[in-house]
């Protein structure tokens, strides 16, 4: 294998860094989004919880946007592919999201109860669908989506939009929603106090929970599923399309690579540690501990998805042939090499400027803060 | 075969969603500079009336900024989801600069936009200011890398059609970026920004003095905007005659629109200042023209012609012959990667393979294609003339009457008089909608003016889009309608509440500060 093809691995595996940061710090906000009404039981709790991720939810989000940004730079046959084959779902996660950033900003701005009441549910709603959205749009990768390519390679979606509510994505869209709901929950348990606090701890322990119960189910689940195999193709690294290779499909071949590189496994064994440890953590009170575990089990699940499909990116149930792989799909090596370039110098800056804000702004947020800070939320 | 009715629903909902979106964008860019500017004087002078200027300002800013974060979100799906065989055969080179964007900009912009407003008990005076500025710094960068974007559009450089994967790869990172139309349009349009900003606080300040309110934040709020104004919109006017400049190099057919000429005359040209453009009969009606005007706008000289409609439908139907042939090779090349005749051929014809794709509209299979299929699709290469050619004297129309507005703005300001000519106080608030107007048909004029192509010149846009059924665009299309109106609306209101709410002055306990807390009071723990 030559550059080009340590460039692909490469982004393939940048992009899953994206992916956990999405996970890790959008799944956080929008947990708390999921659990607004839950934790808060009076407007004073609810703006305290919203206050805790307010100085950051913005900044979080680009995790989402930058992820969408290099899918589109990296791999854009998966961009073109993918968005515009799940167009209904699509549409969906967008009116969802973008109903998020007001949310935030317009809530608080009018002392009003069903004004807030109204901005409270839109909190909720913009949190748990775009979750449900996410996982279902990853466990629709494992059953193929019904797509194919015609000469001038426009892709051509085969299927409906209720092909993507099948139970498999919908079990995996839940596992992603109780993974938020922990980030939430052990944020939420982390910066605040009293009852608050409490309720939010069971939320993080419920989540933690069913993301166990879920992920193992899901892991059991995939045995069953018809998986892909890459039987023929050009040699990885070279500049190839999506119509030069031979799929097959075979049940439990989602663990092909489990069974050829058996370390893989370790992979999911620290997604259930540290599930373990959030749920552990959240039971004896330890929010930024659980915190982390949090993270690293986001880590662990998204690395287990990553190492089953790979190097299928979006297979093919209409022609299994033309399934995109980190081979056919990537971009140009110059484009490849020029954003690999951009980011080694970019996602550490980010990381640390990230991280200042949050230092920043530690510390615990308290009822009085919200009640005579006019620039709160 | 793509449904036509399918490539103009996708063109409507792209159209609307990003006129939409750029309706939040350019205050952003514009106010957070003012914010910035506001935030350094009150930290080299120490002076509180500063820091409530930054911090009544910055309520402003957010209730647009979270608008148009929520709307730009739409723009990054659209290319994928309606655009899907643009993103597949550019995203290669367009999808870099939107990701470095993400990366280097608005990252910056988003994660300090929080401490901006968050961070005022927390930050020292000096770490506060950095990161305001840093918020400035990160949404104009963000502008930078989607004009460089955008740009591609425009004026494709940097990028090779590769036959072998039938998609665009860039070729050179530095002749996309450096791209003369991407910094043109950069500068251009992030000082449209400063100028919206501008006309914003010089208006909201306006009400305020004419209502004998906020006496000393809005008497200092429209120095700052006047004087800051009045440079820009300078400074808009070169670069939008410097963007001019470039269109009549790369895009001859934008250029006979935004100035309706159907004929080549000979140097020097007359200039139409008015004019009814009949594109079915490809005459001016009611013309009123400017001798010699035109080749001294455009050319810079007396001597330069700007080639008419007329002579870009030959060219057109001359590149569209040129370009069957390249075509007819790629589908070859599509069954057979190895076909040696094939490949010779596309060589041969490549410059031209866009123009082979225009006429593939009229006729799917290029060998029964008719001369009237030629002219049809040479005829397409002309965008509408009549949008293009208002848009952009509108464009024009507002950037000038801004200019005489800053003026006029700054002298009476520098007098201090300006809270003494309530006439000019009310033209202030009336002025605010003028660059948002402006900027719209700033955007009309780019990328109506870019028709038919997506990419000009090498990709049509009719082939763009993704293959949907109507049913599934007017559904995308109604919920955009629905959530966009109820949007606005909000918005609207609560900007206007905010205006006339006011500055809070800390412990000064206004009316409307006691209100609120009341009213907070009443919600209750």
């Amino acid at each position: 294998m030559d550059l080009f093809g340590d460039l692909q691995v490469t982004w393939w595996l940048l992009l899953g860094v994206l992916l956990v940061g999405l996970g890790v710090m959008v799944g956080m906000d929008m947990g708390v989004g999921t659990l607004l009404r839950y934790v808060g039981r009076s407007d004073v709790e609810r703006r305290v919880a919203l206050n805790v991720i307010g100085p950051h939810w913005e900044g979080n989000q680009v995790w989402f946007i930058l992820g969408g940004g290099a899918i589109f730079a990296a791999f854009p046959l998966i961009y073109a592919t993918a968005f515009s084959g799940f167009y209904v779902v699509m549409m969906l996660l967008l009116w969802t999201m973008i109903v998020r950033p007001l949310g935030f900003e317009y809530r608080s701005k009018i002392a009003d109860v069903k004004w807030r009441n109204v901005w409270d549910w839109s909190l909720f709603v913009s949190g748990a669908v775009p979750m449900i959205i996410f996982g279902a749009a990853v466990g629709n990768l494992f059953c193929g989506v019904p797509y194919t390519f015609a000469w001038d390679m426009a892709s051509v979606y085969t299927g409906s939009f209720l092909g993507l509510l099948n139970p498999f994505a919908i079990s995996t869209g839940l596992l992603s929603l109780a993974l938020s709901v922990m980030m939430g929950g052990l944020m939420l348990m982390h910066r605040t106090e009293g009852a608050l606090r409490e309720r939010a701890r069971r939320a993080a322990a419920g989540g933690s929970l069913a993301a166990i119960i879920l992920f193992a189910g899901d892991g059991i689940w995939v045995r069953a599923l018809d998986g892909y195999r890459l039987v023929r193709s050009p040699q990885p690294g070279t500049l190839e399309t999506p119509l030069e290779q031979i799929v097959t499909r075979a049940a439990g071949a989602w663990r092909g690579n489990f069974s050829l590189h058996p370390v893989l496994w370790v992979v999911p064994i620290v997604a259930f540690l540290a599930l373990f440890g959030a749920y552990l953590a959240a039971r004896t009170r330890r929010g930024q501990l659980g915190w982390w575990c949090g993270a690293l089990a986001w880590a662990g699940v998204i690395g287990t998805a990553g190492a089953g499909l790979f190097p299928f990116l979006l297979p093919s149930s209409q022609d299994p042939s033309v399934s995109l792989t980190v081979w056919n799909a990537s971009s140009s090596r110059l484009t490849l090499e020029w954003m690999l370039g951009f980011a080694v110098v970019f996602v550490p800056i980010i990381l640390w400027y990230t991280s200042w804000a949050f230092w920043v702004m530690r510390g615990q947020v308290k009822p009085e803060h919200v009640a005579h800070d006019e620039h709160v939320y | 075969m793509i449904n036509g009715t399918v490539v103009d629903l996708s063109r409507v909902q792209f159209a609307a969603t990003a006129l939409y979106h750029f309706l939040f964008v350019p205050l952003t860019l514009g106010l957070s500079f003012l914010l910035a500017a506001m935030e350094t004087v009150y930290v080299t002078t120490g002076r509180p009336i500063y820091r409530e200027m930054t911090q009544f300002w910055s309520k402003l800013f957010m209730i647009n900024f979270a608008l148009g974060v929520a709307t730009g979100l739409t723009m990054e799906f659209e290319f994928g989801t309606n655009w899907s065989f643009y993103s597949g055969f550019v995203g290669d080179i367009f999808g870099a600069p939107l990701a470095i964007e993400g990366l280097m900009a608005f990252f910056l912009e988003s994660t300090f936009v929080g401490l901006m407003i968050f961070g005022w008990e927390r930050l020292s005076k000096g770490q506060h200011l950095a990161v305001t500025w840093l918020v400035a710094l990160g949404s104009n960068l963000s502008a930078l890398w989607i004009l460089v974007a955008n740009s591609f559009m425009q004026d494709p450089r940097g990028a090779v059609f590769n036959p072998t994967t039938m998609r665009m790869q860039l070729a050179s990172f530095g002749a996309l970026v450096f791209s003369p139309d991407a910094q043109s349009k950069f500068v251009h349009t992030s000082i449209a920004g400063y100028v919206t900003a501008a006309v914003f606080v010089a208006g909201v300040s306006a009400f305020y003095m004419r209502r004998h309110r906020h006496m000393d934040l809005a008497k200092r709020s429209f120095r700052m905007a006047a004087l800051f104004g009045v440079m820009a919109t300078i400074g808009v006017i070169t670069l939008g005659d410097a963007l001019g400049f470039v269109a009549a190099r790369v895009q001859p057919t934008k250029l006979a629109a935004m100035e309706a000429v159907w004929k080549t005359e000979k140097a020097p040209m007359p200039f139409n200042l008015i004019a009814f453009p009949d594109q079915a009969r490809r005459v001016n009606h009611g013309a009123v023209r400017i001798p010699d005007l035109l080749s001294l706008l455009v050319t810079h000289t007396f001597t330069g012609t700007v080639p008419g409609i007329d002579a870009l439908e030959r060219q057109a139907a001359r590149r569209i012959r040129n370009g069957i042939p390249a075509v007819e090779a790629l589908q070859t090349l599509a069954g057979d990667p190895h076909d040696a005749v094939a490949r010779a051929q596309f060589e041969a014809h490549k410059a031209d393979v866009g123009y082979g794709f225009l006429v593939q509209r009229y006729a799917p299979d290029l060998q029964q294609v008719t001369p009237q299929e030629i002219k049809r699709a040479a005829r397409d290469t002309i965008p509408a003339v009549a949008a293009v050619f208002w848009a952009f004297r509108s464009m024009v129309a507002f950037g000038l009457l801004m200019l005489a507005y800053f003026v006029m703005a700054m002298l009476y300001t520098l007098r201090n008089s300006v809270q003494d000519r309530p006439w000019f106080l009310t033209l202030g608030v009336w002025m605010i909608p003028i660059p948002f107007l402006a900027n719209e048909c700033g955007w009309l004029v780019a990328e109506l003016g870019r028709q038919p192509w997506t990419v000009f010149g090498v990709l049509p846009t009719w082939m763009s889009v993704s293959d949907h059924s109507v049913g599934y665009m007017v559904f995308s299309l109604c919920g955009f309608l629905l959530l966009y109106t109820t949007f606005i609306i909000i918005e609207m209101y609560l900007m206007t509440r905010a205006i006339r709410i006011g500055p809070e002055a800390p412990g000064s306990g206004g009316q409307s500060g006691h209100a609120r807390a009341a009213q907070e009071a009443h919600l209750g723990g």
